[in-house]
């Protein structure tokens, strides 16, 4: 290995770990609000990448039925919740987020199939798509079962993965697809050309956490996920409903794994199980961190995606379990280094 | 009443039992999801097409889903063998579910037809017939186009599962024998977001030329890799990544790849004279009639040649013994075991007891992608 090797396996590093970066922050966000596990996240990035490489092609991707099924879903169940509580009010909103909106997107979603050329506009249709599953999944699968334990929360999670990979292989098939986009950029640092495709990675990303860390620093609504997250009991005292919050903490893990779908997908073929692999790397990055820190699991993402590219370039046949058995230390690491808290406090 | 009810019901089973000893039952265990779906959905599509009589007799197909899982799909075999009485079964996507059939077979001898290769000497393949290529017999092509184009050294990089490791070491068997030297042995994994690593190292190692193990479209992230970083040398793949979609998702870096494939591939073009352009090109446009143009692919051929075998195996055997019958099986097996000249859609099949592929060099051509599509090396 000569500098020039091992400033190439750096950038690569770092581009592919500013993806499990944001897959960690992203895990991390749902699970100190909800407790959750996410382990379908992967599946927004596949989805999201697959449906911006289908739009290219011309053809309107099959992520609008699941996205108006889930809505229908989530709309009749507000409805029968609705009913029983002799209370109509909530619907109208209901009916207007889960059937109205979907529709709009798919309707966009159709007119800009018919304009390949304008990427702008199909990776603006490609977030909307997949953002609202985030909220639906929530609705759906977890708000019911709220106040379970983490355990039974995590089946739940690898069920909807299952499912969701199920749609996704009846949805695009098979094969993988992979986007073609932006113009191929080079640029000559040193005697490293960097490609404009990681460079907007990078940058995307790192305007994301920025964003990510007003959110939560300067806003109301970034409050209210935080206060849920520190004591979920305590937030409902004074006022900030749960629900709401688990909703649109499933809503920004929807947005992220959208945008790294986007972002990954003119740089790898993508399937329609690819997505879990991706995040798992990312959940290594969040284990790292504690599941609760948003610095450490970006280090941690960022330690993975070294130990990866250099173990391509020295084991490429053994990556995979270097990278995983990764884990091993880290928990050990985390268990002897954090003091033991009492999680299932709440009845 | 209910005397009546149970009559005709017993008229019904009499009747099915009658229509039951008349026919053959064929029976296929697939993988259309997991990993091997993108190739399943393709064997199992050919069932469309298939003819309803077989060598004279109506035909039956009961088709199972083995989900990519070998567990699964030896279950499916047992069940397939033992409860629906088959007189011979196909199956599956991938290798090592394969290899488990082939084992049931032996058991309970019944013929199979091994839809991918078995990873079993040939004296275990006693009950079993493998329709596709073997991969020596493929990567033989490879290293003969090597040879003739004076290239000494070979990069290699393919899938880190049993794929990469049945390409690597045929091409080690074909290699060899010429003086051909693999340099580098690389892998990596469909879902990986990157192989920067391993093309680093391939380049480094400057090699004439780099062979591909992948499958699909799995095999074009090395091969974009490779092109992005400057390697300016051919590129060589296997049979595994003929189809459509790899070039869609590779785009103008794979213009020029090269791969051996079975001939329906380029049936179009191949010579009057070969003896599989009539069988194959009639497949390929009957299948793109049902399935849309471009979709014409190795796997659907390899479910109708296995077709074709038993076809030409059952009146033989029809003969000696009725369908349904243990007898039956055994002289299925023993008229698949002396099949001579099968034409199919990917070479003639010549059987002898102890070579259950029987297929020769007109099984493989070798295609190069030319503006955007496969067409055949001349």
């Amino acid at each position: 290995m000569n500098l020039s090797i091992a400033l190439w396996l750096s950038q690569d590093a770092v581009t592919n770990g500013a993806i499990y970066a944001l897959i960690a922050l992203a895990l991390v966000v749902v699970f100190t609000v909800t407790r959750v596990i996410f382990v379908p996240q992967g599946e927004f990035i596949s989805y999201a990448a697959l449906s911006l490489a289908t739009l290219q092609s011309g053809k309107v991707p099959a992520t609008i039925y699941v996205l108006i099924g889930g809505g229908l879903l989530v709309a009749a169940l507000d409805g029968v919740t609705a009913v029983r509580q002799k209370s109509l009010k909530s619907l109208p909103g209901s009916v207007l987020a889960n059937i109205a909106l979907p529709l709009a997107i798919a309707a966009a979603a159709s007119w800009s199939a018919a304009r390949p050329d304008e990427l702008p506009l199909q990776v603006a249709v490609t977030l909307a798509l997949v953002t609202p599953l985030g909220p639906m999944l929530y609705r759906l699968a977890f708000q019911p079962v709220a106040n379970a334990s983490v355990l039974v929360l995590l089946i739940i999670a690898v069920a909807v993965h299952y499912m969701l990979t199920g749609f996704g292989l009846a949805a695009f098939g098979g094969e993988g697809l992979r986007a073609h986009m932006f113009p191929s950029l080079q640029f000559q640092v040193g005697i490293l050309s960097v490609s404009g495709q990681s460079i907007g990675v990078i940058v995307t990303s790192l305007v994301l956490m920025v964003l990510l860390a007003l959110l939560f620093g300067r806003t109301t609504y970034g409050k209210a996920l935080r206060a849920t997250a520190i004591n979920r009991v305590g937030a409902r005292l004074v006022g900030i409903s749960s629900e709401f919050s688990g909703r649109l903490s499933f809503a920004l893990a929807a947005l992220i794994g959208a945008v790294s779908g986007v972002l990954v997908s003119p740089i790898t073929t993508i399937y329609y199980d690819t997505g879990f692999l991706i995040s798992l790397k990312g959940f290594i990055g969040a284990i790292i961190g504690g599941m609760t820190s948003y610095p450490l699991a970006a280090v941690g993402s960022l330690a993975v995606s070294f130990l990866e590219s250099y173990s391509s370039f020295w084991a490429s046949a053994f990556k995979e379990s270097i990278v995983f058995t990764l884990i091993i230390p880290a928990l050990l690491w985390r268990s002897l280094a954090t003091r033991r808290v009492e999680e299932e406090d709440d009845s | 009443m209910h005397r009546k009810l149970l009559l005709a019901l017993s008229l019904t089973v009499g009747f099915a039992g009658a229509a039951a000893a008349q026919e053959v039952t064929i029976g296929l265990t697939m993988g259309t999801t997991g990993p091997g779906a993108s190739l399943g959905v393709h064997y199992k599509n050919a069932f469309q097409l298939m003819p309803k009589t077989i060598g004279g007799y109506p035909v039956k197909f009961i088709i199972l889903e083995d989900k990519t899982d070998a567990t699964e799909a030896a279950k499916n075999g047992r069940q397939l063998v033992t409860e629906d009485k088959v007189d011979a079964f196909m199956g599956s996507v991938a290798v090592p579910s394969t290899t488990q059939l082939a084992q049931i077979a032996n058991e309970l001898k019944t013929p199979l037809m091994a839809l991918s290769p078995v990873a079993l000497p040939p004296e275990k393949l006693e009950w079993s017939f493998v329709v596709p290529q073997p991969t020596p017999l493929m990567m033989g092509a490879v290293a003969e186009h090597m040879k003739t184009n004076g290239i000494k050294t070979v990069g290699y990089i393919g899938f880190s599962d049993s794929w990469g490791d049945i390409v690597l070491k045929s091409l080690e068997e074909v290699t060899k024998p010429i003086g051909i030297q693999i340099v580098s042995n690389e892998r990596y994994a469909r879902a990986d977001t990157s192989v920067t690593g391993q093309v680093l190292k391939i380049i480094a190692a400057d090699p004439d030329a780099v062979e591909i193990g992948g499958s699909g479209t799995g095999g074009a992230l090395p091969h974009i890799g490779l092109v992005e970083r400057g390697y300016k040398k051919q590129i060589y793949h296997n049979h595994g990544t003929v189809n459509r979609e790899f070039i869609e998702v590779g785009g103008k870096a794979v213009e020029g790849a090269i791969a051996p494939t079975g001939p329906l591939i380029v049936a179009e073009d191949l010579p009057d004279d070969n003896p599989v352009k009539k069988v194959a090109l009639d497949f390929v446009t009957r299948y793109e009639q049902t399935f849309g143009p471009g979709t014409r692919n190795a796997f659907a051929g390899y479910s109708y040649d296995a077709f074709l075998l038993l076809a030409a195996a059952v009146p033989v055997a029809a003969k000696t013994a009725k369908p349904g019958t243990p007898e039956f099986r055994v002289a299925l097996r023993d008229a698949l075991e002396n099949v001579k000249n099968v034409v199919g859609t990917h070479g003639v099949y010549n059987m002898t007891p102890t070579n259950h592929t029987g297929l020769d060099q007109r099984a493989r051509v070798l295609v190069r992608v030319e503006n955007g599509k496969w067409r055949l090396l001349k």
